[in-house]
């Protein structure tokens, strides 16, 4: 017997995806949408969109503690059971992005990273240097690396050669909602790929993720779309719902393009020929 | 003795712990993390551990980012 719940998904399709978890580094989601959590205007509003996202691993940065500073994203994650990704923004070298991953891994217990080493300022784009300078010492150092890069297929190849546990390649530039600027490479990194693709930064709207999953990426990882949006809460359903659409539309196999129609109507019996 | 904590410099005196200049920043003592001249010191090292001059202390948390 099949139940319907409010997303009008039957129980036999949630049990499916149930079956489908995200695998990284031999730990298992059910849920294949990672969230930041930065830009949210307030904890409470940070708190309702985590909630609507369904997430269960979710980004934090590692800043100076400022003491006068009220409430934690510590506690926004701890309460609602979200497990924590610290990441090294804002480093702009090998050498700090290493600290600031240690410095993660001794202040949240975990040593999982998200590594970002960007070029510059304006762009935010990863500087493939001084990241595979990075995820080198920290795979060595026995971090857990889920590096945020370019839409390189080689780097994202050299990244998991060195023992990166996951690639995250960009769609176009953090925090832009330019989506996926170059479906084809994405598309040539999911191919080759033995440990799982993320998707990670520029995606804009729900048709974004859903896109990304449709590639064939193993997850999406997104910020700035759900938190900057009018209402949060609402954009963080939508995304939950695209990335299990993307998802099931992938596994599905979707029908070949044509240049031409091809009717689905039988041709025979029309009565009024 | 003159030591920077998180870019402002400070005058302590001489012996002051790890523990010590954490507490002047924050009350919390997990997920926080502390380094030194760029080297991680142990939460567990920290009550045992004197700050010297010229040292640069560094203690960071988790906040909103990614």
């Amino acid at each position: 017997m099949t139940t319907t719940d409010t997303t009008g998904m039957t129980g036999t399709t949630d049990a499916r995806e149930h079956a489908d978890p995200l695998v990284i580094a031999g730990r298992e989601f059910g849920s294949r949408l990672i969230m930041g959590t930065g830009g949210a205007p307030s904890m409470r509003v940070l708190a309702e969109a985590l909630a609507a996202s369904g997430t269960e691993l979710t980004t934090v940065a590692m800043r100076r503690v400022d003491p006068a500073a009220r409430g934690s994203v510590l506690d926004v994650l701890r309460r609602l059971d979200i497990d924590v990704l610290p990441n090294t923004a804002g480093c702009f070298t090998a050498g700090e992005a290493v600290l600031t991953a240690k410095l993660a891994r001794e202040a949240l217990g975990t040593d999982w990273v998200k590594l970002e080493v960007i070029a510059d300022e304006h762009t935010l784009l990863p500087d493939p240097i001084e990241l595979v300078d990075a995820a080198e010492q920290l795979v060595d150092a026995g971090f857990t690396v889920l590096p945020y890069t370019n839409d390189d297929p080689v780097l994202a190849r050299r990244l998991e050669q060195l023992g990166c546990a996951a690639v995250m390649p960009l769609g176009s530039p953090i925090g832009s909602g330019l989506g996926i600027r170059n479906p084809h490479n994405i598309e040539l990194i999911v191919e080759q790929a033995q440990v799982p693709v993320i998707l990670d930064a520029g995606l804009g709207t729900a048709s974004d993720a859903a896109l990304a999953m449709e590639l064939g990426c193993d997850a999406v990882l997104l910020a700035t779309a759900v938190t900057r949006a009018q209402s949060p809460a609402a954009m963080a359903a939508a995304m939950r719902h695209a990335v299990r659409a993307g998802r099931l539309a992938r596994l599905a196999g979707r029908i070949p393009k044509r240049r031409h129609a091809q009717a689905s109507s039988p041709w025979e019996g029309i009565g009024t020929s | 003795m003159r030591v920077t904590v998180n870019g402002q410099s400070r005058e302590l005196p001489e012996g002051t712990t790890v523990a010590a200049v954490v507490a002047t920043v924050t009350e919390a003592t997990t997920g926080v993390a502390v380094a030194i001249n760029d080297e991680v010191v142990s939460r567990g090292s920290w009550a045992g551990t004197a700050v010297r001059d010229q040292d640069r202390v560094e203690v960071l948390t988790a906040v909103q980012g990614g």
